[in-house]
């Protein structure tokens, strides 16, 4: 079988040129790339991928140490651990996939530098993994939520939990969109790095993870929920915990500006792709 | 483009800029560019630098033409910095090109490297998977040639152990296994035999050879071995300066790569021939000549005498000239300076004669280039006025010691050992 297709090389790439037929050619190479990732994050450590689940514990635990006890900011009477669990959660998963795309050109300069494959397989193996040490993170939540809620505590899930792939591909998205473009950034500009990390840590804290929506003032409410990554983890946590609400209009805000980040996201991409490597 | 051609590549050429490129930091960048739109002077800007200079820009790869048929087995060769990989770069689509266009057909596997996404903690089989991917291959071609793969690598035994494990040969043929068991139509090789025992970069050369005999692929391949040139191409392109400066049979192009295809001259009348593009060219080298010789070697220790014939194409004050020499591998041996030795004003020709003391040199033959230099006033750097590829010439030595040089010990003869008291 020969493959006679002609390809063209050439200096100017169209603005909206993004191949994504030949990016679905190499989902092999993503999907092996997610199986490389996960055999070796935890090599050579004692606990191994227990950590995926230790992480979230130990961080929500300080939470609820910080936040819930010293600070006493309320819950809505929801059991403080599980409150803090799923704000944490869905915000690593978010703040991972944004690393992870954060960090496509730099990272993997060496690679990149000597084969060509499209780009993108690097972000969208990000996604897939982030994935699954969510879902692992998730199933424990879950599973920690029904025990309340058998007990008798105040949780109510409800319908919306059906949602949880959409809260997953919305988180994913936005955190990915907003990586790509710091990714093309900082390819020439490395002190963005540093700036990208503390401002990562500053949208934790204007998001609703440590506190709820009822409690910051009415007149700041609206503000507050036009950050995009809000509206996700207000809904989240209403649909697991029956605390919070589901605010329609800023969920549909949320999701333009995921969509328009991502797109632009990936137009950036795909044109720094094509020459960074002779600058990086 | 037709129906047999594989790679046609139209004025390709690719432009680098020299030195630091922006500033790095965003902070930087902004105080430049906001001093700009002041009409204010670059803070950043070191002093006395002008902004744009031709010598800012670097031209790895000048405007290419060149057409490679199916089943060719295509051999690159050119000195170091001839933009022979840029060109593999181009066409594997590392970066993409400044000007002109690449068109192939088919897919393009390249090995720029040996064992690119290698992982160290994945064992040989996960490996070949990984890397094979890497390629371009999908996972049931793997699959479907894993066992070919594992055999050519000779890596059986180990074949489920972490390849950090693994010994650098082994390393290599594992990488050079899944390249050669590739389904792609053209073949990219940057020199990734080099690294391999001779047993194993034998096997294979034959196999890239048999993939492009008997099943109609392009090979291209980049040495500096002309031994694995020879044994492996059927056409050989030789690039200097990022420009084609021979395409055709192989045994030509390595010739003129060697530089001993000007082998035996005693003089060169350089018109506009064998010269560098340098910024200022200053003076045009006419002639050059070896005083008073029927041939170029030179024995014992009879020196160098060079008749250089030029023209002032403008003042020239406190000429400065440095004959390069290179070995027949086009390595560096050395150069010889001479400072301050003219000055002259414009339109004037000169003609002088260098001595050259060449008995340090080990017995061989020799490239060598003229570099006319100066400064144009004492603050400023040193630029290159002409820049020529000079007469090569054969040294010949009567044997010194009982054992005899050889040339893996290097070019320069150095005194006797002397036992110290």
């Amino acid at each position: 079988m020969k493959n006679s297709e002609i390809t063209v090389v050439n200096s100017k790439r169209g603005l909206f040129s993004l191949n994504l037929r030949e990016l679905w050619s190499y989902r092999d190479l993503v999907v092996l790339f997610v199986k490389r990732d996960l055999k070796n994050v935890y090599k050579q450590t004692v606990l191994g991928p227990v950590w995926i689940i230790i992480n979230p514990f130990l961080s929500s635990f300080i939470f609820t140490v910080i936040f819930g006890m010293i600070a006493n900011i309320s819950t809505n009477g929801v059991p403080q651990f599980l409150f803090y669990m799923s704000g944490n959660i869905l915000w690593s998963y978010f703040s991972s996939c944004f690393n992870r795309a954060g960090s496509t050109f730099l990272s993997n300069a060496r690679i990149f530098s000597k084969v060509y494959f499209p780009r993108l397989v690097m972000p969208l193996s990000g996604i897939l993994y982030n994935s699954i040490t969510f879902l692992i993170q998730f199933l424990v939540f879950f599973i920690l939520t029904l025990v309340y809620f058998v007990s008798g505590q105040n949780v109510r899930p409800n319908i919306f939990i059906l949602a949880l792939p959409i809260f997953m591909i919305h988180t994913a998205f936005l955190g990915t969109g907003v990586g790509l473009i710091v990714s093309s950034l900082t390819t020439k500009y490395r002190d963005l790095n540093v700036l990208v990390s503390f401002g990562l840590s500053l949208w934790m804290y204007v998001t609703p993870i440590v506190y709820p929506v009822s409690q910051v003032p009415q007149n700041l409410r609206a503000i507050m929920l036009l950050n995009p990554a809000a509206p996700i983890i207000e809904a989240f946590r209403f649909a697991f915990l029956g605390s919070g609400s589901i605010e329609p209009m800023y969920i549909i805000i949320s999701v333009l500006v995921t969509a328009v980040l991502l797109t632009f996201g990936m137009l950036v991409f795909n044109q720094v792709e094509k020459n960074y490597i002779d600058t990086v | 483009m037709r129906e047999n051609c594989v790679i046609k590549t139209e004025n390709l050429t690719k432009e680098y800029k020299l030195g630091v490129i922006g500033s790095g930091t965003l902070r930087h960048d902004l105080q430049s560019w906001y001093a700009r739109i002041r009409g204010r002077e670059n803070p950043n800007l070191k002093i006395g630098a002008s902004q744009f200079t031709d010598s800012d820009r670097f031209l790895a790869l000048d405007s290419l033409n060149l057409e490679v048929n199916r089943g060719e087995r295509l051999g690159i060769i050119g000195s170091n910095g001839a933009g022979k990989s840029t060109f593999l770069k181009l066409l594997s689509r590392v970066t993409a090109p400044t000007d002109g266009e690449i068109k192939f057909r088919g897919r393009i596997a390249s090995m720029l490297e040996v064992g690119t996404g290698f992982h160290p903690e994945l064992t040989g089989r996960e490996n070949i998977y990984l890397n094979g991917a890497i390629l371009g291959m999908s996972k049931a071609e793997i699959t479907s040639k894993i066992d070919k793969i594992i055999e050519f690598s000779e890596c059986e035994k180990f074949i489920d152990t972490p390849v950090k494990r693994y010994s650098s040969g082994m390393f290599v043929k594992l990488a050079f296994a899944v390249a050669a068991h590739l389904d792609a139509e053209i073949l990219i090789m940057d020199e990734v035999l080099a690294v391999g025992d001779a047993k194993f970069q034998k096997k294979c050369i034959n196999k890239m050879r048999e993939l492009a005999l008997s099943e109609d692929r392009t090979v291209l391949y980049v040495s500096h071995n002309m031994n694995t040139i020879r044994q492996l191409c059927s056409r050989c392109i030789v690039l200097e300066q990022g420009k084609k400066i021979f395409d055709g049979d192989v045994e030509t192009a390595i010739k003129i790569y060697l530089g001993s295809d000007s082998g035996n001259a005693v003089s060169v009348e350089y018109d506009g021939q064998y010269k560098e593009p340098c910024r200022r060219n200053d003076i045009e080298l006419l002639r050059a000549e070896y005083f008073e010789k029927t041939d170029n070697k030179f024995y014992g220790d009879e020196p160098v005498l060079l008749n250089l014939l030029w023209k002032n194409k403008a003042d020239i004050k406190n000429l400065c000239l440095r004959i390069e020499v290179f070995d027949s591998h086009r390595y560096p041996v050395t150069a010889f300076i001479i400072e301050n030795f003219y000055s002259g004003s414009c339109g004037d020709t000169a003609s002088m004669r260098f001595r050259l003391n060449i008995s340090r040199i080990v017995k061989g033959g020799y490239a060598t280039r003229y570099i006319f230099y100066d400064k144009q006033n004492p603050t400023l750097a040193f630029e290159n006025v002409e820049v020529a590829t000079g007469l090569g010439f054969t040294k010949i030595m009567p044997e010194q010691n009982e054992n005899p040089w050889q040339k893996s010990w290097g070019s320069v003869y150095m005194d006797k050992i002397e036992i110290d008291k």
